[in-house]
C-alpha cells in the first residue's frame, strides 16, 4: 500500500524473548507494589465517603473521631490551601457538595487501619440530599438536576446561555453527509441504530495506595502505584501550593492500571494526613472504595447512521455520541470520535460528541479510552451494510478502508498505517475459512484502530567500566517495559540484554516523563532510549579518537565495536573502551529527551466464533483471532501478551462487566463477586496475527501495542451473536437475560 | 483496644510466634506483622485470591482466616517456594513462559498451582482452569498461566524433582 517501508533490518536482540527482567521478583513476593510500602512510625489513613450521590455539606464535625484513643489527625477539605482548580480541589476532598457515592469527605489517621475506620465512621457529616441523575440521557434534559449550577455547555460556537449537564459539545463535519446520504438512499441502503453501553472498570487487582512523609524542612514524599509519577507531583504540587522541586513522587511496582491509575484519589489526602500528624501515613484503598471512588470508563449512548451504495461503498456516515463523564467534566470523547470511523474513508460524515456530567465518579480512561463503545456501534451498523448489500462483512470492510492519505471524519489524514494489511491478513486466515457448524454458531469480525500517544519522554544511559550500562527512564514499568526499553538500548549500542540494567528513577533523580499510558512507552521512551544510546557513542567515539590520536568522525561504531578506518590496532571492543573512560576524561552519561509530536496507529481485526445457548442465552466463545499491526515487534511475546491480555478484558466488556446503579446513584455491584471480571474458565484461548507495516518515526519501526486490541470484542462478539441466533444487540454487557430478551425467550 | 494472642505456627519451614488481635485477618498477621508482603490483598471478601496460602497444605483465601486460627498449623506463602536450589519449578515455569506482566496476582496462583500440582500432579486444561477460576488475573488472559501451569506439571515429572518441593 504505502511506499514508506523499512527494509527488513536484522536485529540482534529487537524481535527477541528474553525472560523479563522483573520476573524474578514478581515470582518469589520480593517486588514491591504500593500498599507493601512501610515506613518507622507508620500510620494508617481512612477516608470518610459520601452516602448520597448528590447532597449538599451543611458541616462536619470531626470532634468525635478526634478524640479516639489511637487517632492522630483528621483533615477535610478546610485543611486545603486555595487553588486556582477548583474542580480538582473538590475531586480530592469535597467541600460544598458531595456528587456521587463515594466521594472524599475527610480522612483520619491512626495508629491502626482499624481505629481509622472506626473513627471515620463517627465524623459527623450533615447533609441536604439533593435529586441525583445518574443516566446518561436523563442528565442532557433541561429538568434534570445540575450537578453544577454554574457549568455551561462549551463548543465552537462559544459558552450555551443557560446552565447544562453537557459540558461541551464537540462535532466534526467533512463533505456534506446528506448529499451522501440521499446517494445511499437512491441507489443502496441506509441503516441507523441506537446503543447503550455501561460504566465499567479497569479491574486491575491491586487497589490504589499512597504512603506519605515530609521532611521538617517542608519536602514531601510520596510512594505510590500510578502510571505517571510526574503527572501525581504535578497534582501534589499544584493542590498542596508546592514547588515542583518539593515533591519527590517514588513509583513501586504497578499491580495492574490500564488507565487507572494516571489520576491521583488518595495521594491529596495521605500527604495532608502526614504533614498534620508529623508522622508518615499510608492509605490503601478497599475493592469498594476501587469501584465507587477512582475512575472507572464512561458508559455511553450513541446513535450511528450510515449509507452504503449497492455496489459497497460508504457513501456517508453520521454518529451522535454522548458520554458520562461522571461528577466532573473530561470523557475522553474526543478519542471515540477518532475511532469511530476512523478505519474507512468516508466521503461525507458528521460526528457529535457530548461530554455529560452525572452523579457517579468522575470518569476517567481505561486502555484505549471511550473507544470500545463506539466500535460496538459502528461495527455492528457496518456489518448490517454488508449483510444487506450482499457483500462478505471483510470483503465490505476491505472495499472501504482507509489507506495513505485517506482524510477522516476528524479531518485529520492518516499515514503510514496498516489498515488493509490486517483486513487482508484476517481475510486470508484458516480461521475466517474454517466451517462452523452447528445450530446457534456464529462468526463476527469487527475492525478498529488506536492512535499512538507520543509525547514527553527521557533516558539516561551510563557507561560502567566493565562495559555494561545502567538506563534509567521516567516512564513506569506497566507490563514489561524495562525489558522492551533494555532492548532497544542494547541493540543500538550491540550489547547483550543482560549487559544493559533497566530502572524506573523516582520525580528526583531522572528527566521528565509524562504518564505511561495511550501505549506510548515502548514507542516514545524507545525514541529517547535510542537517542541516548547514539548520545553514548558519539562520546566514546571522541575517546576512542583521544586514545588513537585521530579525528573523532573517523571512528566508527559497527555491530559492538569503534575502529578507525582500515587499521587492525586501532579497534576497541564496547567494554574495552567502557575499561578507559576514567583516563579519558571521567564518567560517560548518554541522554535522550523526546518530545513526540506524532500519533502513530496501529489497526486491528478481530475473529470470533460463538455459540448462544438459546435456552439460558449463555454465550460460549468457541475461537478467537485477533490481528494486530504492531509495527515490529520489539520483544513478540510482550506483544502477544498485550494482545491477549487485551481481547480478554474487551471479552469482559462485551458479555460480563458493567456498572449497576440504581435510581438513587448507589452502586449495587462494587465487590468483585458482582462485578464479573472473566476467570481462567471464561476466557478462550486466543490466536493471535502479529502483522508488521514498519512505523517509520520509530528507530525499528514499533508501533504502540496495548489499547487497540480491547477495542473489537464487543462487537466481532455482538456480529457473531447475530449470526448465531439472528438478534442484533444493542446494549453491552450482553448479558444472558440481554441476549434472551431480544430473542423473545423472556 | 482489644487484647492480642500468642499465636505459634510453622510459617514457611519456621516455627514462629507472633502476636495479633482476635479480629485479625491470617492476610493481615502476614503482611503487617510477619512483614511476608508477597501475599496480596486484592479485595478481602474472598472473590480474587491475590491472598491465597497453603493452610496444612489446603489452599485458603488468607483474608478469610483469622490470625488465631493458625495456632499450631502449618502456613505456605509465595516467600516459601524458593529453596537452597533456587527457584521453585511452578516459579521457573512461570518466568519462563512468561506468564504474568504486572505480577500482583501471581503469588496467589503459584501458591494455588503448588495446591493443584500436590494432589494431581498431571491435570488436564480444563482442570487447570477450574481450578484456577477462583484467581483473577487481569493482565495475561490466562492462556500463558495454563501454559505455565503445565509446564511446571512437567518439569515437577523429571527424576529428582518430586522430593520435598
Amino acid at each position: 500500500m504505502s511506499a514508506k517501508r523499512h527494509a527488513t533490518q536484522p536485529f540482534h536482540v529487537v524481535g527477541t524473548r528474553p525472560p523479563r527482567y522483573d520476573g524474578a521478583d514478581k515470582v518469589t513476593g520480593r517486588a514491591l507494589y504500593g500498599p507493601d510500602i512501610s515506613l518507622p512510625g507508620l500510620l494508617h489513613g481512612k477516608v470518610l465517603r459520601s452516602p448520597h450521590a448528590h447532597a449538599r455539606i451543611l458541616s462536619i464535625d470531626t470532634s468525635r473521631a478526634e478524640a479516639l484513643p489511637g487517632v492522630y489527625g483528621v483533615v477535610t477539605a478546610q485543611d486545603l490551601p486555595e487553588t486556582e482548580d477548583q474542580t480538582a480541589r473538590d475531586h480530592v476532598l469535597a467541600s460544598d457538595k458531595a456528587l456521587y457515592v463515594g466521594h472524599s469527605i475527610a480522612a483520619v489517621a491512626a495508629s491502626t487501619l482499624h481505629i481509622a475506620e472506626q473513627a471515620a465512621q463517627i465524623i459527623e457529616v450533615e447533609y441536604e440530599v439533593l435529586p441525583a441523575v445518574v443516566d446518561v440521557m436523563e442528565a442532557i434534559k433541561d429538568s434534570a438536576p445540575l450537578l453544577h449550577e454554574t457549568m455551561k455547555t462549551r463548543s465552537l460556537a462559544g459558552e450555551s446561555q443557560t446552565p447544562s449537564n453537557i459540558a461541551s459539545h464537540l462535532q466534526h463535519v467533512k463533505g456534506d453527509p446528506a448529499k451522501g446520504f440521499a446517494e445511499a438512499a437512491d441507489d443502496g441502503v441506509i441503516v441507523e441504530r441506537e446503543f447503550r453501553t455501561a460504566m465499567a472498570h479497569q479491574g486491575y487487582i491491586e487497589p490504589h495506595a499512597a504512603t506519605a512523609e515530609w521532611s521538617t524542612d517542608g519536602h514531601l514524599t510520596v510512594y505510590t502505584t500510578t502510571q505517571g509519577t510526574f503527572s501525581i507531583r504535578g497534582h501534589l504540587a499544584e493542590l498542596l501550593n508546592l514547588r515542583l522541586s518539593q515533591v519527590r513522587v517514588v513509583p513501586t511496582e504497578v499491580g495492574g492500571a490500564f488507565g487507572g491509575k494516571n489520576d491521583g484519589y488518595i495521594d491529596v489526602a495521605t500527604a495532608l494526613l502526614a504533614r498534620k500528624t508529623g508522622q508518615p501515613v499510608k492509605i490503601v484503598m478497599t475493592r469498594a472504595e476501587v469501584f465507587l471512588a477512582t475512575g472507572p470508563a464512561p458508559g455511553a449512548f450513541i446513535r450511528v447512521k450510515m449509507g452504503a451504495t449497492h455496489d459497497g461503498r460508504i457513501t456517508a456516515a453520521q454518529a451522535e455520541l454522548y458520554y458520562e463523564a461522571g461528577a466532573y467534566p473530561g470523557a475522553f470523547v474526543g478519542a471515540a470520535a477518532n475511532v469511530i470511523f476512523g478505519p474507512y474513508d468516508i466521503p461525507h460524515g458528521q460526528i457529535d460528541g457530548y461530554d455529560v456530567v452525572v452523579n457517579k465518579p468522575k470518569t476517567a480512561t481505561y486502555r484505549a479510552p471511550c473507544a470500545p463503545p463506539v466500535c460496538f456501534a459502528a461495527e455492528q451498523v457496518i456489518d448490517e451494510l454488508a449483510e444487506k448489500i450482499g457483500l462478505d462483512p471483510l470483503e465490505f470492510r476491505i472495499r472501504n478502508c482507509a489507506k495513505e492519505g485517506t482524510r477522516q471524519v476528524n479531518g485529520s489524514a492518516h499515514t503510514d498505517i496498516g489498515c488493509y494489511e490486517v483486513l487482508k491478513a484476517a481475510r486470508g486466515h484458516p480461521h475466517y475459512s474454517a466451517p462452523l457448524e452447528g445450530p446457534h454458531r456464529g462468526r463476527g469480525v469487527a475492525q478498529t484502530y488506536w492512535g499512538n500517544w507520543g509525547a514527553q519522554s527521557s533516558c539516561t544511559v551510563s557507561v560502567n567500566a566493565d562495559g555494561t550500562v545502567s538506563l534509567i527512564t521516567g516512564s513506569v514499568d506497566l507490563s514489561g517495559t524495562r525489558t522492551s526499553l533494555a532492548m532497544q538500548a542494547a541493540e543500538v549500542l550491540g550489547l547483550t540484554l543482560e549487559q544493559v540494567k533497566p530502572s524506573v528513577g523516582d520525580t528526583d533523580s531522572v528527566g521528565y516523563a509524562d504518564t505511561s499510558a495511550g501505549s506510548r512507552t515502548t514507542v516514545a521512551t524507545g525514541i529517547a532510549v535510542a537517542r541516548a544510546a547514539q548520545d553514548v557513542i558519539a562520546q566514546m567515539s571522541a575517546r576512542a579518537a583521544l586514545l588513537w590520536d585521530v579525528p573523532a568522525d573517523t571512528v566508527a561504531f559497527h555491530q559492538g565495536a569503534f575502529t578507525a578506518g582500515q587499521d587492525a590496532d586501532k579497534r576497541f571492543s564496547f567494554a574495552e573502551l567502557a575499561a578507559r573512560l576514567s583516563e579519558t576524561g571521567g564518567p560517560v552519561t548518554g541522554v535522550g529527551n523526546v518530545d513526540v509530536r506524532e500519533w502513530g496507529a496501529s489497526f486491528g481485526t478481530h475473529i470470533v466464533d460463538v455459540e448462544v445457548d438459546p435456552e439460558t442465552g449463555q454465550v460460549t466463545i468457541l475461537r478467537y483471532t485477533a490481528v494486530q499491526d504492531v509495527g515490529k515487534a520489539i520483544h513478540p511475546g510482550h506483544v502477544e501478551g498485550q494482545m491477549v491480555g487485551g481481547v480478554v478484558q474487551g471479552i469482559g466488556l462485551a458479555l460480563y462487566e458493567g456498572y449497576v446503579y440504581d435510581q438513587e446513584g448507589q452502586l449495587l455491584n462494587p465487590t468483585l463477586l458482582d462485578y464479573k471480571l472473566p476467570t481462567a474458565l471464561d476466557a478462550p484461548p486466543v490466536e493471535t496475527v502479529i502483522v508488521e507495516v514498519p512505523y517509520p518515526k520509530h528507530p525499528f519501526g514499533a508501533r504502540g501495542v496495548g489499547e487497540t486490541p480491547i477495542v473489537p470484542p464487543p462487537a466481532a462478539i455482538a456480529n457473531a451473536i447475530y449470526r448465531a441466533v439472528g438478534v442484533r444487540m444493542d446494549q453491552i454487557p450482553m448479558t444472558p437475560a440481554r441476549i434472551l430478551k431480544k430473542m423473545g425467550v423472556i | 483496644m482489644t487484647s492480642k494472642t500468642v499465636v505459634s505456627a510453622t510459617i514457611n519451614g519456621e516455627r514462629v510466634e507472633f502476636l495479633c488481635e482476635p479480629h485479625q485477618s491470617l492476610l493481615e498477621c502476614l503482611r503487617d506483622i510477619l512483614g511476608l508482603t508477597g501475599t496480596k490483598e486484592g479485595c478481602n471478601d474472598g472473590n480474587c485470591g491475590a491472598c491465597s496460602v497453603l493452610l496444612d497444605g489446603r489452599l485458603v483465601n488468607s483474608c478469610l482466616v483469622l490470625g488465631v486460627e493458625v495456632e499450631g498449623r502449618t502456613v505456605t506463602t509465595v516467600e516459601g517456594l524458593a529453596d537452597w536450589r533456587g527457584l521453585h519449578p511452578i516459579q521457573q515455569a512461570f518466568i519462563e513462559e512468561d506468564a504474568l506482566q504486572c505480577g500482583f496476582c501471581t503469588p496467589g496462583i503459584l501458591i494455588a498451582t503448588k495446591a493443584l500440582l500436590d494432589r494431581e500432579p498431571d491435570p488436564s486444561e480444563e482442570r487447570i482452569r477450574t481450578w484456577l477460576a477462583g484467581n483473577l488475573c487481569r493482565c495475561t488472559g490466562y492462556e500463558v498461566i495454563v501454559r505455565a501451569v503445565r509446564s511446571a506439571a512437567a518439569r515437577l515429572a523429571q527424576p529428582g524433582e518430586e522430593v520435598a518441593r
